[in-house]
């Protein structure tokens, strides 16, 4: 279960941000900017060979004490990033991918609505509730 | 504000009450709605109701925080109890009882239902005055919607007291008639236990511009939404009451309806659950909605784009976002486009939010695709987005195959490939597939990362299609993707696609195991190896650039020098019924003997620079056995040094050699044709065996010919090339000495044809040992790369 899920478009500002609310979000927001380092240079890393050549699924990105960082871009530069409890040993790499490939299918979804701009801020409903249900439920 | 003491018991009971209404879960302010809601529950008169919110200090702050909720509360106990209300009344009054709500708190319904039925005492009386009750037969909808008019008017009174109230304000001009539906349902239905009347009037009555609007509008006057023009009710005003209360009660009805079976989540749930589908479409509306879609796309069966919905949409002036909600709501199939069931939702959402009812969190059954069975919406699933990520998944796999020739044109079995990536899902449920349609080498899972070497013979051989077939079964426990072959393809059908158009037989998922796949069947060996081999090279990481890249990539960068296109004119050049016969006879070390370059290089890779290279120094020691014409059993010897299944397989008749020889050589042109970067040295050897194997006979001189000849020529780009040189070994043939007879001839023929093959070959060789070489230093340092560039990969 995440933590914390960022949408960051091609230009590096989100499009969508959401955390666990009981905990200071302006960390995890902290978290997913400097996260973009790691992802850009991922990308750049594996730029010199040919694009399709490049996996969409980062992997971890950084590890910090508590939480790791998990990165996903897609084809048109669009970046996932997830925070995790660290503490969440039973979390795998294939969980974290399945998590990211939801949000793919989310992101799509709501490209596909005519009355989204790109670029915009999301605020489908159905991909928030996405979200929420990867989200770790904190009552 | 004044301090409150509470009893522990009250202290509790609020808090209950508090954690109820917040259902924002703000723990700071109660919503609105609900408190209005419970507040009449709490059956007080309605002034009486305001003025406890004025004393709460609730209007003046316009909210409920947690001491205002508390203070109302009491004060609601108070006036229950029939004390005055004061403000000094909260804490001078001992021992005042609970506030009681006509339910317990935690009984919202029986709650609802008990408020209702203080409303429906009211119907009756209206009754005589409620217009004849529209098509759904909903009389107490009229009563009820009466007695809505009530509860709006302490809403209304309540407006200004409470601003904050999320008012959905619908244009004020929307018909007052749809407004009174809206509240009917919150009343005097049995069936329905109304959970949340309240939040749902708050917003309609502030939405409500007057107070007295409802009893104005039970005569029968309903103004059509003005700046509606595009909605159909304008057109018909006498008959827009019934329709608009038609479906603004049914509407409402769901609204309310959901609300009050909704209990502490969102407000509209269970709409299916009514009775009384109240978003079903009425046929007048129906109608309406179609001839608008004949407007914009004049088929009823095909679709209206999304930009052109947009457009249409955008004219109702509702906010976008709102839009956007009834967009992922109507599109079912989330294709972008609207049909005419998707447009008919969509509208009648549009219609419904302008009139002031809340968009549903979900698609309303009613509204579902196919919604001309009105009632059949119930068995549809009710998660557009579930449905409609299931259903492209299953529109994507066909639409991939067509896809999957033109990756591969030269390859003939495309057809029987795409077949058979059908049947198997691959772990790419495990990979990225989403994008990456053409990522062939589409980095392996880890997890997945074996790669079963499925024999693809290229060549529409049916013989050797079975035998792939009894490999790849056979080989199912070398393949633990197997029974994936049977799982339908899912969302990653991309990778799949893809992999599986490398392979026929398409055992592997993953990039990894595709390129593998074209080993061919007789190669168990070369199986094993290619599983070794993909397991090696996954075990790095699972986004280690397909060390056999070039395997499944005529195009790529390193298999760049064979051309799929010039092995298969070659071979197609060559002979084309050799190249069919071949295959069971001469499976080329580990590829098919036709199987071009590629092939080659992807046998040559799957098999590993393991094996091929300790193969290759053999094999060039080999070739001084070329000069054995007279022995068979030297080149079959010689042949034995390599691993493959194909030198045993080779036949010592002359028929099936030539036919070897005959792959081999196209094999050889090809390799020579094109930059052989791939490590395709261990078929270089292999095919040079082969071709000596066959090429027993060849006349010692004609041979060292070739060789020079093969030497002088470093890379023949051209085919025609290849075949001058083979034409001019061929003329050379006949200079040497041979037996008479037609069947020597005949023999010398395939000598020829072997030894043109042997010299192609022996060229290949020494192209792909350099490759081969330079491969595995490049693999080297990629492999190094990618440890230095994943650090924290190991977690």
């Amino acid at each position: 279960m995440a933590v914390c899920v960022a949408v960051i478009a091609k230009e590096n500002y989100p499009l969508y941000i959401r955390s666990v609310p009981t905990e200071n979000e302006l960390k995890f927001h902290y978290m997913v900017h400097t996260s973009l380092d790691v992802v850009d240079e991922k990308i750049s890393a594996l730029g010199k060979a040919l694009v399709d050549q490049r996996e969409l699924y980062l992997g971890l990105l950084y590890p910090t004490e508590d939480h790791k960082v998990y990165g996903y871009v897609t084809n048109s530069k669009v970046k996932f990033v997830m925070v995790v409890d660290a503490s969440n040993t039973a979390l795998r790499d294939n969980e974290i991918r399945s998590m990211f490939r939801k949000l793919h299918n989310s992101y799509t979804d709501v490209m596909c609505n005519p009355f989204y701009n790109p670029g915009d801020r999301i605020q489908s409903r159905a991909f928030d509730s996405m979200v929420t249900s990867m989200m770790i439920q904190v009552c | 504000m004044e301090g409150l003491t509470l009893s522990d018991a009250e202290q509790k009971y609020y808090s209950d009450l508090f954690s109820y209404c917040d259902i924002e879960s703000t723990k700071k302010v109660a919503a609105n709605g609900r408190v209005l809601e419970l507040f009449r529950a709490a059956q007080l008169p309605n002034d009486v109701v305001l003025q406890i919110m004025e004393l709460c200090g609730a209007t003046r702050l316009g909210y409920f925080g947690r001491s205002q909720f508390y203070i109302a509360l009491k004060l609601v106990a108070v006036a229950q109890s029939g004390f005055p209300l004061r403000v000094e009344s909260i804490n001078t009054v001992k021992d005042l009882p609970l506030p009681r709500f006509v339910a317990s708190k935690n009984e919202q319904e029986s709650r609802h239902a008990a408020s209702y039925s203080s409303d429906s005492e009211n119907q009756g009386s209206y009754s005589g005055v409620i217009p004849p009750p529209p098509g759904r037969g909903q009389v107490k909808k009229g009563s009820v919607s009466h007695d809505g008019a009530q509860p709006r008017t302490p809403a209304d009174q309540q407006e200004p007291a409470s601003p904050v109230v999320s008012p959905q304000q619908s244009p004020p001009a929307s018909p007052h008639t749809w407004r009174k539906h809206n509240r009917h349902p919150s009343g005097g239905n049995n069936d329905r236990p109304l959970a949340g009347p309240g939040p749902f009037w708050s917003p309609f009555g502030e939405a409500q511009s007057g107070s007295s609007a409802g009893e104005t509008v039970w005569s029968g006057h309903s103004p059509p939404p003005p700046q509606e023009n595009w909605v159909s009710f304008a057109d018909t005003p006498p008959t827009s009451t019934l329709l608009a209360m038609h479906p603004a009660s049914v509407q409402d009805q769901t609204t309310v309806r959901t609300v009050a079976s909704a209990t502490t989540a969102n407000e509209i749930r269970r709409q299916s659950s009514s009775y009384d589908d109240p978003w079903k479409i009425t046929d007048e509306q129906r109608q309406y909605y179609v001839n608008q879609f004949k407007t914009i796309q004049p088929d009823l069966n095909g679709f209206i784009p999304g930009s052109a919905a947009k457009e249409f949409f955008t004219k109702s002036k509702l906010p976008i976002l709102e839009l956007s909600h009834i967009w992922e709501l109507s599109d079912f199939d989330k294709d972008g486009a609207l049909t005419l069931d998707e447009f008919c939702a969509a509208f009648h959402l549009v219609v419904a939010r302008k009139n002031g009812y809340d968009l549903p969190e979900k698609l309303p059954e009613s509204l579902m695709p196919k919604l001309i069975d009105l009632e059949d919406a119930a068995d549809v699933g009710d998660q557009p987005g579930e449905v409609g990520y299931s259903g492209s998944p299953a529109e994507a796999p066909p639409s991939k195959s067509p896809s999957m020739p033109s990756l591969n044109q030269t390859w003939p079995e495309l057809n029987q490939s795409s077949e058979q990536w059908e049947t198997f899902s691959e772990r790419s449920s495990s990979s990225q597939t989403l994008t990456q349609f053409d990522s062939n080498i589409a980095p392996a899972d880890p997890d997945t990362a074996i790669v079963h070497p499925v024999p693809i013979r290229m060549t529409p051989s049916k013989i050797h299609m079975q035998e792939m077939e009894l490999k790849r079964t056979g080989s199912d426990h070398n393949n633990p993707t197997s029974p994936l072959l049977v799982k339908p393809p899912d969302l990653s059908e991309e990778n799949k696609i893809n992999s599986s158009v490398k392979f026929a037989s398409g055992n592997t998922v993953d990039g990894y195991s595709s390129s593998d796949s074209f080993t061919s069947d007789p190669e168990q060996i070369g199986n094993n190896v290619n599983r070794q081999r993909s397991h090696s090279g996954t075990s790095p990481d699972n986004t280690a650039p397909p060390p056999p890249p070039p395997r499944p990539q005529p195009s790529h960068s390193r298999s760049s020098s064979l051309d799929m296109n010039r092995t298969f004119t070659v071979t197609t050049g060559q002979q084309q019924a050799g190249v069919v016969a071949h295959p069971p006879a001469v499976p080329p070390r580990p590829q098919p003997s036709q199987a071009p370059g590629p092939i080659v290089h992807r046998s040559v890779d799957a098999d590993g620079l393991i094996t091929h290279t300790s193969t290759s120094p053999q094999q060039i020691p080999e070739q001084p056995n070329f000069a054995d014409f007279s022995q068979f059993e030297v080149f079959t010897a010689s042949s034995v040094n390599e691993e493959q299944d194909d030198e045993a397989e080779r036949h010592p008749e002359v028929l099936p050699v030539e036919k070897s020889s005959d792959p081999s050589n196209s094999l050889r042109g090809a390799k020579t044709e094109s930059k052989i970067e791939e490590k395709t040295a261990a078929s270089a050897p292999a095919n040079v065996s082969k071709g000596t194997t066959p090429l027993a006979p060849p006349p010692k001189p004609v041979r060292r010919r070739l060789k020079s000849e093969d030497e002088l020529r470093p890379e023949v780009d051209e085919h025609t090339q290849k075949t001058g040189v083979l034409a001019a070994v061929l003329a050379s043939q006949p200079s040497i000495p041979r037996s008479v007879g037609k069947d020597k001839k005949a023999i010398q023929a395939s000598i020829r044809r072997n030894k043109e093959t042997n010299t192609v070959l022996a060229r290949l060789n020494s192209e792909l040992q350099q490759q081969l070489k330079d491969v595995l230093e490049e693999r080297i340092s990629l492999e190094v790369q990618l440890e230095q560039l994943r650090p924290f990969s190991h977690l």
